[in-house]
Parts: structure tokens; sequence; C-alpha cells
């Protein structure tokens, strides 16, 4: 990722210019990487080390997307969701871990992230993901993806007293996120269900919703087996 | 400071994993220059072979051994290895869209009845009653057996058989023997020639005898012998070279020497003369008081078929025990082959790209000694995946671990669901390590992504790349990669491996396995 303009997807212009980024990492080597990755494209307006400080200076700052640690001194990522977003909800969450971890995709994205992603990313694919959250779309990584079918894996007939609108996928969400986790990116996914890029980012945030509204019982229980909650 | 090299840090770090060994690393273009006997465009060493028509390597077990007919002489000038590979030994023969993989779906869902087409693979003459078994899902010797007594009962079916062996297409095929017999006049004109006369000749002395009877029973027989001399002379090449091979044998009339012959012509006087017998006390029967007369009659018809039929039905079950025997060493071969590609194979490889760090050959070869040890002494199969897993997360697990260490490459996976390993999902890991090897080694990329999905009766693997990708259709044939390590061994256990890639495009190996152990 070099220039400006290099890379930038046309699905999912900025809201206002060059998305304005919050840093919250407590690893300055990573943070430093990340601000080369991204250069000029974003405007970079703060940066945390631990949960506190980066609750006080994104409420202060309100960027339009926040890049989150899931693992912070002093809270987790959990903690930031938590104290922010009750006051401020424009700002949007991107969690952002090294962590493959299943308990920590299930804890953000419930806490209120927008997308989950892993540290293994690309510039270029840090970039769209942070845009697509600025444009308030849902940002998927293949772990994520994965997880989703998991826990809404259907076995037998849907569970009574379950909303079947937010219990359930639908066959082409189930499809989205099946490609998706094979490692497609939202373009390959699109072209191959032969859908827009817009539709699947429509089906991606869609399912982000019943992610995080779902009281499915094997959402519970696989958090549960997982010793969550 | 790219986020791959950050996250490799992280982890050392944080001490999940262990950091790729240096020595291990540079695989792109370096891997090809050390690899000599693979000259192959781009990524997925393997993918190549395996297109569009891959599946058609799943052939079901439940079908029983195919035909008398596949003997080892035309396996010879087969490739080893592309295209047939668990099925028909070496029939090249077009192939329609309706591949083996679709009768196998038919064959476990809904039974569903399908268009009649002779089956290439189960086949004892011309396939008639495999397609027939395969159509209706009874099984093929239950077909045979009703054919056989059918014909038997009613004189007439018999050349049922024939007519069906001319008019119904081989499977893949569109058109019928007919249609190339209808133009054979050469073919008609003899057959007729010699029919013809004979015909009216046993009309003739069968009705003067007052036995016309048998003379009706004749006609079907002289018939069916004509439509076999037209199919003869009209199968296609690779049908006609079954017949030569296979059905003339059973005559006992392949011999070169004129003893064969001559014992084939006693053999038929011989039968002749107690059916003969056998008929003269049938015709008697009605005239004459001895009511067991009709029974000792047919006691000699059926005395007269042994003596004719019995050395075929002999060599018969002779063939079918040399036929497996045959199946079931090159299936040894085929394992033994993959096992050695995957480990010793690779280990030269990794040797020779480590030629300059001395204490890494050291512990490569050492490995490898052990593996290979532990494989020829103790008779576990090298590098295989699951020695140590008993569910298939952790194989995956073991994989990812494994490929990382050795090919410097980052995996990343995706598991949906779990299930218990079995033999056969131990074979559908090891293709997927070995798709997963070849995208470290010609992909060019840092990264690979492994989804793996346990649905109800399956279970599906994709092997992802987003690297140079490759022509699928213009790899070479001889790629054992891909044949023996990742088709072949889906195949074995019925599972199927499909490649897509297009140059630029990375590559995607998918692979599917049917689980023996349903859930419930």
């Amino acid at each position: 990722m070099t220039g400006p303009t290099d890379g930038l997807p046309v699905t999912a212009p900025a809201p206002s210019g060059r998305p304005r980024i919050f840093l919250v990492e407590d690893h300055a080597v990573f943070r430093a990487g990340v601000r080369a990755e991204l250069g000029n494209a974003v405007d970079v307006v703060g940066e945390a080390d631990e949960a506190a400080a980066a609750i006080e200076l994104i409420s202060e700052r309100l960027p339009d997307v926040v890049l989150l640690d899931v693992h912070l001194p002093g809270g987790g990522g959990h903690a930031v969701l938590g104290g922010v977003l009750p006051h401020h909800p424009e700002v949007q969450f991107l969690a952002l871990s090294v962590s493959d971890a299943p308990e920590d995709v299930i804890d953000v994205i419930r806490a209120g992230a927008r997308g989950y992603i892993t540290k293994t990313i690309s510039g270029p694919e840090l970039l769209q993901a942070v845009y697509r959250v600025a444009a308030g779309d849902a940002v998927f990584s293949p772990r994520l993806a994965g997880f989703v079918l998991d826990a809404f894996a259907q076995v037998g007939a849907p569970a009574p007293g379950l909303d079947p609108e937010l219990d359930q996928l639908s066959p082409r969400e189930r499809e989205v996120l099946r490609l998706i986790a094979r490692g497609y990116t939202y373009k390959e996914v699109g072209r191959d269900l032969s859908i827009s890029a817009k539709t699947v980012e429509s089906h991606v945030s869609s399912v982000l919703r019943k992610l995080q509204l779902s009281t499915r019982h094997e959402l519970t229980r696989w958090a549960t087996d997982r010793r969550l909650v | 400071m790219s986020l791959m090299a950050l996250r490799r840090q992280r982890r050392d770090h944080r001490g999940i994993e262990e950091a790729p060994d240096p020595g291990t690393r540079p695989l792109t273009d370096g891997g090809r220059a050390t690899n000599p006997s693979t000259p192959a465009p781009g990524s997925g060493a393997a993918a190549a072979a395996v297109s569009a028509t891959a599946t058609e390597g799943a052939s079901p077990p439940s079908w029983g051994p195919p035909g008398v007919a596949f003997g080892n002489s035309r396996r010879k000038n087969g490739r080893w290895g592309e295209g047939h590979w668990s099925h028909s030994y070496g029939h090249p023969r077009p192939r329609g869209p309706s591949s083996h993989t679709d009768d196998r779906h038919h064959h476990h869902v809904g039974r569903k009845l399908r268009a009649l087409r002779r089956s290439p693979d189960n086949r004892v003459l011309g396939g008639v009653c495999g397609g027939v078994s395969r159509a209706t899902g009874i099984d093929a010797m239950w077909v045979r057996i009703g054919f056989v007594l059918v014909a038997v009962a009613s004189g007439v079916m018999v050349l049922a058989y024939p007519l069906a062996w001319l008019l119904v297409p081989m499977e893949g095929q569109t058109d019928n023997i007919y249609a190339r017999a209808i133009s054979d006049r050469r073919g008609i004109r003899t057959v007729a020639a010699i029919l013809v006369p004979l015909l009216i000749a046993m009309q003739l002395i069968t009705s003067s005898l007052h036995v016309s009877f048998v003379g009706f029973l004749g006609w079907p027989t002289f018939l069916s012998v004509g439509v076999l001399v037209l199919i003869w002379r009209n199968a296609d090449p690779s049908e006609k070279a079954f017949i030569d091979d296979d059905v003339m044998p059973l005559l006992g009339a392949d011999t070169d020497d004129g003893k064969g012959r001559r014992r084939l012509m006693a053999r038929v006087v011989a039968g002749l003369l107690i059916a003969a017998g056998g008929i003269a006390l049938l015709v008697e029967g009605h005239t004459t008081v001895a009511a067991l007369r009709p029974v000792g009659g047919a006691a000699l018809v059926i005395a007269a078929s042994v003596v004719i039929f019995g050395p075929w039905w002999l060599s018969l079950f002779r063939d079918l025990i040399a036929e497996r025997q045959a199946r079931a060493l090159a299936e040894e071969r085929a394992q033994m082959a993959a096992h050695v590609h995957d480990s010793v194979l690779q280990t030269l490889a990794l040797i020779q790209r480590a030629s300059d760090d001395p204490q890494q050959v050291v512990r490569l070869a050492r490995t490898q000694e052990r593996e290979l040890r532990a494989w020829l002494f103790e008779g576990r199969s090298p590098g295989a995946i699951g020695e140590d897993a008993s569910l298939l997360a952790e194989g995956v697990g073991l994989l990812q671990r494994q490929v990382e260490a050795d090919h410097g490459i980052a995996v990343q996976v995706v598991m949906v669901g779990d299930c218990p390993l079995d033999e056969a999902l131990r074979a559908l890991l090891d293709a997927a390590r070995e798709a997963t090897v070849n995208a470290a080694k010609w992909s060019g990329e840092d990264q690979v992504s492994v989804y793996a999905e346990v649905e109800a009766d399956t279970v599906m693997l994709y092997v992802r790349d987003r690297g140079r990708g490759f022509d699928p259709d213009a790899v070479p044939e001889d790629r054992q990669g891909i044949t023996q390590s990742i088709r072949a061994r889906v195949a074995r256990f019925g599972g199927t491996a499909v490649v897509r890639s297009a140059p630029g495009e990375g590559a995607e190996v998918q692979l599917s396995m049917p689980r023996r152990e349903r859930v419930k």
C-alpha cells in the first residue's frame, strides 16, 4: 500500500474523504506497522495502548473507525467497546487481533464490533476493511465466517422459541460465509455467486446483525463450550 | 514492515508457535530450480492433472469387480496414473457429462432411475446387466442370474441380450453399435449368407422330424450369433479390444497352436452328441411311457452344457481371481508410490534446498530415516497425518504445524464442525496436506487458506492460495503430486478432488469425502 489512491474500493467510499482512524494496540511496533500499511489513505487521529486511555481519547476525538486490538492491558477490547459504544454509537469498531481463538471472536462481535480481522491480513485488504467499516458495513475474516457457520450450524429442525429471522442463516448467507471462510475476498465471492460486491456486503451485514442479536441456544452453548460468557 | 512479519514476531513472543525454520523459507522461485523432475507452470504442481473431470476417479466400491475383462495386457499401454485411476483400467473412451460421481450420488441418495447405458466397468460380456443394475439399483449379480433364467426358460429371450448390446449405447457415449452396424454391408451380407440357409435347413429338418419346437429354440440362438458377429465387427476399438482380449478367451479359441481349437471342436462335438441324446429322449418322452425320461433328457442337456461351457466357467473364475489380485497389487503399488512421494521425495527436495545448512540437512535426513524405518519395519505409514490425532480438527492442526514448519508458509485454518478421524478422513487429510505443500512450493505466496467443513454426510476441505495460479489443462500428465497423492488418495475411499485455477488467479483444491459414520 503506497499511494493514497492505490487499491481504494469503489464500493465503499469513506463518509467524508479520508476516514479518521484511531489505533488501540499495546505493541508500539505493530502500531507503527499499521500506520505504514495504511499510509496516507487514512487519517490517524490518535493511538492508545491500554483500555482506559483508549476510552477517554476515543470519546474525545470521535474517529470514524477504531482499530481495536482484542488483547489489551486493563480490560481488553471488550472494555473499550463497553466504554464507548453506549455514549457514541456512531463510532465503528474493527477488531484486529493476532489471536485466532474463538472466544476472542465472539466476545468482541457480541460487544458490538463491526468486524473482526486477524493480523495476517494484507495492507490493501486492511485498508479495504477500514473503508467497509467506515461505510457501516461488516467485515468478516475467514475465521469469523467459520465461527458463524459453526455456531449457526443447522442440526435437525430449529429449536422452538427461536426467532427464525434472527436465529437462522439464509441459504445465500450460508453460501457467502462459506466462500469467505475459504479465503475468498468479497469481490471473488460476488463473482463466484454472480452477485455484486454490494450484495455480498449486505448479506454479511445481515449476518453480523444476527450474530449480535440472536439468542440462539447454540451460540451460547458454543461460547460456553469454550469457557466464555 | 509487513503485518505478516509482525504476526510472526508476535507469535514467538507469545510462545504459541515455533518460528519457521529459516533454512526452509524461500520457496518461491528457488523451489522450482531445485526440482528438476517437475518443470511445471506455476502453483499446484498437483493441480493440473485434475481438471473438471477429476471426479471420475471416484469409483464406488460397492460395484463389485469390474468385468473379468480388465486384464493387464492393455494397462501397459495406458498411462500410469493419469485419468483412469481406480476404475476401468485404461479404456480410452470419451466421457459424457454423466460421470461416475453423478451415478454414485444417485446410488447413495435417491436410487433414481436413469437412462439405460451399458456399464464399461461392471461387465462380463457387453455390460448390459451392469447397466441395468446401475439404472435400477439392483445388484448386478441378481440381474445376471435373472437374465440367464429368463433366457433359458423362454428361449426367445436369448436374443434379448445381444440386441440390448447392439442398441444400448455405452456409458458416456451417445451412439450405439447399431448406428455403425447398419452401414456394415459386408458384415450383414456375410452373416445373412450363413444364417439364412442354416435357419432354413434347420427348420426343414426339424419339421420333417416333427420336432419343430426345437427349431423355434434354434432361431433366437442363431440370430444371437449373427448379432454378436455384427457387434464384434462394429464395436469401437476399445470395446473390440475388450472382446478380443477378454470374451474370446472364454471360448477357449484363442490359443495359437491348433491344439486349443481341436480341443474346442472335440468338446463341441461331444456336447452336441450328448445334447442330441437328450433331445431324442425328450422327443420320445411324449410317445412312450417312461415319465422319468424327460428328466434324464434334461440331465443330459445339462451335462452337455457342462462339457461345452465348463472350461469357460473355469477360466471365468480364474480370470476373476487373477484380476482381483492384479488390482490389489496395483493399489498397493499406488499407495506405496504416494507414501514415497510424500516422505522420501519431499525430504530430498528439502535437503537440496537446504544444502548450505548442514545442520538442517542432518535434521531432515534423521527425521526421514526414522520415518522410513517406522514404515518398513513397523508398518506405520510415513508422514501420514492423523497418527497422533483422533479428531479432524486435531489432524488439520497437525497439518498446519507440519507445513508451516517445513515449508515456511503461513497456513490459515478455518474449521466448521468436527468429527472423529477414520481411515478415509486420514486419507483426505494426507491429500489436503499435499495440496497445501503444493501451494507452498508453487504459488509464490506466503499464505494458504485451509477450510474444512464437516457436514452430515460429507467432509469438505478446501485448500486455496492467491498465488500465480496455472492452467490445469496445461500441466503434464505425469505429475505425481496431483495424481497419486491427492486424487488417487481420496478416490480410494470414494472421495473426489477438483482443482480450480487460472493463471494469475491463485489455485483452489476442493476435496470431499463421504462420511462412513453419519450424524444421526
